[in-house]
C-alpha cells in the first residue's frame, strides 16, 4: 500500500517552472535515494517533502494525512549542517527532541515526562556510541559524530518520514563509510521511511532500495529554464540494485539442485 | 616578552608626559596644565581618601555610584529592549517588514540631539540621564540583534519545526539562548557610546555624577582631579568590559570561536 502519494506535482519559482509532473507512490520502510544534477530539483523536492514550501500545483500525503502546510513533528530531518542546536549539550539535544514539542513553551511538563525523556537519551547516546559525550558541545564533536547525533535526534521524535539532505556530503570517505553501516542499522531497527537525497550515486544504490533520478525530460537550448524536471528512473536497487540477476542465479541454483 | 611589549606603549606615554611636565614646570613652577605625576598622586590620594567639609561624604566614591548606577540601569534597559525587539524584527517577517525601516531611520537621529527634549519632559533629574543612555544605544542594540537572529542558520528553525515546536517554543528555546552571547557582545561594544551619553548628560545639568565632578572643576583648570577622574574612568570601563567577556565565557562556553574572540 502507498504510505507516501506525490501527485501531480508542480513547483514553480518566479515563473520558472523547476519540478512538473511528479508523480510518486513509495511504501511504507522503503529508503528511497534521489540523485540528479545540480540544480535539477532535487532539494527542491525534499523541501516540498519537509513542508518548508508548498508546491505550486498537486499535493503530497503521508500516511493518508492531509498535505501540511508548515514542517511538524510528522517529518523528521537531518541537514548537511546545522542540524543540531549548538548551545545545548549532545545529552540536552536529544532531550529537547520531546521536550519542544511538548508545549507551547517548549519545555516538558512534569517531572515524570522530563525523567521518560532523559531515559531515552540516555539509551539514544549508548545506542549512537556518544554516552561518553553526553556533556560536550556539538561544536566539538567530529562530522561524523554530529551526523549521528542529529540522526537520533529525528528518531527520537518518531516521525512517519526521515528526510536527509546530502547528509553526508561534508564526511570523510572513511567517516562516510562507517556513516553508512550506522544509517543500515538504524533503518532496520526502525523500519523508517526514508527519503534521502546525495549526490554521491554509489552511495544512492549502496543504501537505498529505490533510486529515483530527477532530470529534464524536456530541453531548450534557447530556453534553458522553459522547463522544469521530473523523475527519469525510478530503479529498483535492493540487492545491490541487480534484483534480476540475483533471481536469475538463484532459478540457475535450483534448477542445478 | 609578550607582557613588555604590552607594557612599552603606556610606558612611552608615560615619559612623553612627564617630560612635558618637567619641561612646562621648570619654566613656570605653578603651571596648572600639564601638573607632576606626583602632584596627580597626591591629588588622587586626597581625593579617594578625604571627605567633603560640608557633606562629610568622600565625593570620588559618591559620583562614582551614582554614575555606576545610571549608567547600569540605561544600559540594562536598552539591553532587554533590544534582545526583545531584536529576536521579534529577526524570527518574524511581519515584525521585520513592520518596524526595520522605523529603527533604521530611528538609529540616525543623533542622541544627544534629542537630550534637550528629554530634559524638558523628564526634568533635570535621574529620569532623562537614564533615558539618554537607554535611548542612544538601543536602536544600535536592535539593529545588531536583529542581524544575529536573521543569521542563526535556517535549518536550525525547521529542525526545531520537525520536533514540534511552537514558534514561541523557537524563540524562547533555539533562537533567545543564541542570542545572550551575542547580547554581551552588542553591550560590550555599546558600552564607549554609553558612556558618552552619561557624561554628556551629567556635563550639562547633574548634582553629581563622575563627567558632572570633571566639568566643574574645568573651571578652576584643577588638571590633577580632571586626570584622576578620568583616569578612573577608564579603568573603570576596561573593568567592565572584563567582566562581560568573562561572563561570556562562563555562561555560554559553547559560543566561544574558534579562533579566539579577539579584543
Amino acid at each position: 500500500m502507498s504510505y507516501v502519494t506525490v501527485t501531480d506535482l508542480h513547483k514553480t519559482y518566479a515563473g520558472f517552472p523547476i519540478l512538473e509532473r511528479v508523480n510518486l507512490s513509495v511504501e511504507k520502510g522503503t529508503f528511497v535515494s534521489i540523485v540528479g544534477a545540480s540544480g535539477c530539483g532535487k532539494s527542491t523536492f525534499l523541501r516540498l517533502l519537509l513542508a518548508q514550501e508548498r508546491p505550486t500545483r498537486g499535493e503530497i500525503t503521508i500516511d493518508g494525512q492531509p498535505p501540511a502546510l508548515e514542517p511538524n513533528r510528522d517529518r523528521g530531518i537531518v541537514f548537511q549542517r546545522y542540524s543540531v542546536f549548538g548551545h545545548m549539550t549532545v545529552r540536552e539535544n536529544l532531550i529537547a527532541a520531546e521536550a519542544l514539542g511538548a508545549t507551547v513553551w517548549g519545555v516538558l511538563p512534569s517531572r515524570a515526562r522530563r525523567k521518560a525523556a532523559e531515559d531515552v537519551a540516555d539509551a539514544a547516546l549508548e545506542r549512537i556510541g556518544l554516552a561518553h559525550m553526553g556533556k560536550a558541545y556539538p561544536a566539538s564533536l567530529s562530522g561524523g559524530m554530529q551526523q549521528r547525533l542529529a540522526i537520533a535526534q529525528s528518531l527520537i521524535a518518531k516521525p512517519r518520514i526521515l528526510l536527509l539532505d546530502e547528509p553526508f556530503g561534508a564526511l570523510d570517505p572513511g567517516t562516510r563509510a562507517s556513516m553508512h553501516d550506522f544509517l543500515l542499522e538504524i533503518k532496520a531497527e526502525w523500519d523508517m521511511t526514508v527519503f534521502m537525497v546525495t549526490h554521491d550515486l554509489s552511495e544512492g544504490f549502496k543504501l537505498g532500495d529505490r533510486v529515483l533520478v530527477f532530470d529534464k525530460v524536456r530541453w531548450d537550448p534557447h530556453e534553458p529554464h522553459a522547463y522544469g524536471a521530473t523523475v527519469t528512473y525510478d530503479f529498483d536497487a535492493r540487492n545491490g540494485g541487480i534484483p534480476f540477476q540475483s533471481l536469475s542465479i538463484e532459478t540457475v541454483e535450483e534448477i542445478t539442485v | 616578552m609578550g607582557y613588555a611589549l604590552t607594557l612599552l606603549p603606556f610606558v612611552l606615554v608615560l615619559f612623553v608626559y612627564m617630560g612635558a611636565s618637567d619641561i612646562r614646570l621648570a619654566e613656570n613652577p605653578s603651571d596648572k596644565i600639564l601638573p607632576a605625576p606626583s602632584t596627580i598622586v597626591a591629588t588622587a590620594e586626597r581625593l579617594v581618601g578625604e571627605p567633603d567639609k560640608r557633606s562629610g561624604e568622600i565625593l570620588f566614591w559618591n559620583d562614582t555610584g551614582i554614575s555606576l548606577v545610571r549608567l547600569a540601569l540605561g544600559v540594562g534597559i536598552a539591553a532587554l529592549t533590544g534582545l526583545v525587539a531584536g529576536l521579534l524584527i529577526g524570527l518574524f517577517p511581519y515584525m521585520r517588514s513592520t518596524f526595520s525601516g522605523f529603527v533604521a531611520v530611528l538609529s540616525m537621529v543623533p542622541p544627544l540631539a534629542v537630550l534637550p527634549i528629554l530634559f524638558i519632559a523628564f526634568g533635570l533629574g535621574e529620569v532623562s540621564k537614564v533615558a539618554l543612555i537607554a535611548i542612544g544605544i538601543t536602536p544600535f542594540l536592535i539593529r545588531d540583534l536583529s542581524q544575529r537572529t536573521v543569521e542563526i542558520p535556517s535549518e536550525q528553525i525547521v529542525k526545531a519545526q520537525t520536533l514540534g515546536a511552537s514558534s514561541l517554543a523557537i524563540a524562547l528555546r533555539v533562537v533567545l539562548p543564541q542570542l545572550l552571547p551575542r547580547l554581551i557582545q552588542g553591550v560590550r561594544l555599546a558600552l564607549g557610546p554609553a558612556w558618552l551619553f552619561l557624561i554628556a548628560a551629567e556635563a550639562i545639568a547633574a548634582e553629581a555624577g563622575l563627567g558632572y565632578r570633571i566639568f566643574l572643576v574645568r573651571r578652576y583648570l584643577a588638571m590633577d582631579i580632571i586626570l584622576t577622574y578620568v583616569a578612573w574612568i577608564t579603568f573603570l570601563a576596561f573593568i567592565i568590559d572584563l567582566l562581560l567577556r568573562s561572563a561570556g565565557r562562563r555562561l555560554f562556553p559553547w559560543s566561544e570561536p574558534a579562533g579566539g574572540s579577539g579584543l
